[in-house]
């Protein structure tokens, strides 16, 4: 958990008469926050009043569109490891932050969302761009409010920082009516220590239980999710499967968890996950689980993937016990003590006939090759690999569909918090608001974002913001004009694909201009790395779009599903 | 596995006792997981406690034991939860109450007004044709009376839900402290 800033006024200066718009950015800065993404619109516009007042402590970035600014606070929030900020106004801007706040809360992401809305006294009357917000995120928010009362506002807010960082993450809204900014109030200064995530703990007999298990085991695995990623309990993960002797299996919000050069990571299991990576999850006797949740994509809909492993799960949040899949032991509580307290109380282990069939597995699967010559078209493994010899030390993001499935399994994670991506819901569009949001959390550091011509289709109104902001972005394009993911399904279980192929006359390398971007088309292996040394030589040329064509008939393999 | 939990245990009706912060949309929360986590419920009531920044709502609803530990841990998970109680029969006192109004002629009269007696219920309203009762207990109880009078005719009728209380001296406000 992040500490606060030490950069504070002092108790008197916080005796003083404050509006609610004064009270909302001075708590930002007093939480830390440094940086907020947003929009603004007539509800706001004391709140940017304030912003604008403020702009030495705290930088404001424009978004073009709502999501755009809410899936940017949200790649802030996973890249960096603090709470995202995002603003809003009401109405179509409140409503247009809905599939952004969604994917920070299936993927526990720690959010703050400030919305504002009509004064009270129109709420209620079907005003102007009146909307219930707090009503429509109840079930996409850890929490939200409606901060009616100007005396409550200092309060809530610090507690909408604590919730959204505490225990299992995720987003909190707290919509602000427009006469509720203008009002005053005395306000208190609040301890910064009230703000702190309060921390739990699992007991003795529970880690005794869980030892006992993991002793016992013959052919164990650890298998992390997003859990362990979002509390950086990389090197607990690696440090646990190497006293145990375990190979380290992935969801795909645990992908960045742990390096790739690491021997023990077999990396992304599940429906789509490497063969040898779920077959060993399939064939091991015990499984420690860390921070995941065991959802239908990494385990099968009822857990088939699973095989009859005794599972041994942590987690901060005691409703994934037993929600899933059921658990021989668990350890509910922070992931790092539980970890670190775990792996004093096991023996070193040696397994070595496992990890020889795991060996055997890994070669059988590494033995297929897919062509790299320089003029051969590009095919996903030959495009990924040859990005990835550009891309060393860049932040990964992606958006979601075929591409997002290929990097998973492909593309050599090596950076903690360097793969962003939207795992629970799976969110088409998510990219580039998140890679700008990534870039500007490590200040300005460049990103590679590889996307789909169906998703990048979505959200490229925001290479404006990538422009204008000067955001070192690289996009990678896999096109295949079509919509890769719905129509391998499409044709599996339906035998046509009737509104997966992209009948579009696009040229993504104009697009590309046209927002004051580079831009070029590649079609072999020699083409693509013209185009890396372009953007990514002595003299960066970034935002920079490359629109890779690959065959529409690439399939993502292997498919695992209960059925 | 879930499955497996599905098919081999027994649904059971039991009663949670569910202390509330008295804020906004608290009664939207706690209705809206149920309906989004697709757990059953048969009955919630909602009221004022004695300290007023709580309000207390009582919860039938009917699940295996697995179903029940879901429901209870995604409540907790709400931050306007303070409090829940797992209510146990044997030591809850669990009451309900109903109105119910009777098609009543001179001559099925006296065979309701009998009824009640027996019930321990009493009659609320009179008219020459109708008869309008109040009946407080157990659930099962009421279900009882309503099988009986039904032949007579039922016009309508109106039942609160569920309210429950341990028995002792212990409270479910208690020492409470807010938890997350």
């Amino acid at each position: 958990m992040k500490k606060m800033t030490s950069d504070r006024t002092t108790a008197s200066n916080r005796q003083r008469s404050m509006t609610g718009a004064e009270i909302a950015v001075d708590t930002l800065i007093e939480e830390g926050v440094d940086l907020v993404f947003g929009y603004p619109g007539g509800q706001v516009l004391d709140i940017y009043e304030e912003l604008r007042k403020k702009r030495r402590k705290i930088k404001h970035i424009l978004t073009a569109h709502e999501q755009g600014a809410a899936h940017a606070a949200d790649g802030y929030a996973r890249a960096s490891g603090k709470v995202g900020v995002v603003i809003a106004t009401s109405g179509p801007g409140a409503a247009n932050l809905v599939t952004g706040i969604a994917t920070a809360y299936l993927d526990s992401i720690p959010m703050v969302v400030i919305t504002g809305n009509v004064p009270t006294g129109q709420i209620g009357r079907d005003s102007f761009q009146e909307l219930d917000i707090a009503d429509i995120t109840m079930p996409i928010t850890k929490h939200n409010y409606i901060a009616k009362d100007i005396n409550r506002l200092h309060e809530i807010l610090h507690e909408a920082f604590r919730i959204a960082r505490s225990g299992r993450m995720g987003p909190v809204l707290i919509d602000i009516p427009k006469d509720v900014q203008r009002a005053r109030c005395k306000v208190e200064y609040i301890e910064p220590g009230r703000t702190e995530p309060i921390k739990t703990h699992p007991t003795d007999s529970e880690l005794a239980m869980a030892a006992d298990i993991i002793s016992n085991a013959e052919r164990p695995l650890v298998y992390c999710g997003g859990g362990a990623t979002n509390t950086d309990a990389g090197e607990l993960v690696a440090e646990l499967a190497r006293r145990i002797d375990a190979p380290i299996g992935c969801s795909l919000m645990g992908l960045s968890c742990v390096p790739r050069d690491n021997p023990d990571k077999l990396g992304l299991t599940g429906m789509h996950g490497l063969a040898y990576a779920t077959e060993a999850v399939r064939r091991a006797d015990v499984i420690v689980a860390v921070g995941t949740r065991f959802t239908d994509r990494a385990t099968g809909s009822y857990g088939e993937l699973v095989g009859n492993a005794k599972i041994v799960q942590l987690d901060i949040d005691p409703a994934e016990i037993d929600k899933n899949v059921t658990d021989a032991a668990y350890l509910v509580g922070d992931i790092r003590s539980s970890l670190e307290t775990l792996v004093g109380m096991l023996e070193p282990r040696r397994h070595a006939d496992w990890r020889a069939e795991i060996c055997r597995m890994r070669e059988l699967s590494d033995a297929v090759s897919h062509a790299h010559e320089e003029d051969e078209p590009l095919n996903p493994y030959s495009l990924i690999d040859t990005v990835a010899r550009y891309t060393a030390g860049m932040r990964v993001a992606t958006d979601v569909g075929q591409h997002q499935m290929w990097v998973a399994q492909r593309y050599p994670l090596n950076l903690r918090r360097g793969f962003i991506t939207s795992g629970g819901l799976g969110t088409m569009g998510f990219g580039m608001g998140a890679a700008i949001g990534a870039s500007l959390s490590l200040g300005g550091s460049p990103v590679v974002l590889f996307t789909g011509d169906g998703s990048f289709g979505m959200n490229l109104n925001e290479l404006a913001t990538a422009v204008g902001y000067n955001i070192p972005l690289l996009i990678i394009i896999f096109n295949n004009r079509s919509l890769g993911m719905v129509k391998q399904w499409q044709s599996l279980l339906y035998r046509h694909t009737s509104a997966s192929e992209l009948d579009r006359r696009t040229d993504f390398v104009k697009v590309a201009e046209a927002f004051g971007a580079f831009g070029r088309a590649v079609h072999t292996v020699g083409e693509l790395k013209a185009a890396l040394s372009d953007a990514l030589g002595k003299k960066k040329r970034l935002p920079y779009v490359i629109d890779c064509a690959i065959s529409p008939d690439e399939v993502v393999e292997p498919i695992y599903s209960g059925n | 596995m879930n499955t497996d939990k599905t098919v081999t245990s027994q649904d059971e009706k039991f009663v949670l006792g569910v202390l509330v912060a008295n804020q906004y949309g608290v009664l939207m929360r706690v209705s809206s997981l149920f309906a989004r986590r697709g757990f059953n419920i048969d009955s919630l009531t909602v009221g004022e406690t004695e300290n007023h920044e709580y309000s207390r709502i009582t919860i039938t609803a009917t699940g295996d034991a697995a179903v029940r530990e879901q429901i209870i841990k995604q409540l907790a998970k709400l931050h306007d939860v303070v409090k829940i109680d797992t209510m146990p029969p044997e030591s809850t006192v669990i009451r309900e109450l109903m109105l119910i109004k009777l098609r009543a002629t001179s001559v099925t009269r006296s065979e309701i007004i009998d009824a009640v007696n027996v019930f321990r219920c009493k009659v609320v309203d009179f008219t020459p044709d109708e008869l309008c009762i109040e009946i407080t207990g157990q659930s099962s109880k009421i279900d009882a009376f309503i099988d009986f009078v039904a032949p007579y005719g039922i016009i309508e009728m109106c039942r609160t839900g569920v309210v429950a209380v341990s028995r002792g001296s212990g409270s479910l406000i208690g020492e409470t402290s807010e938890c997350d």
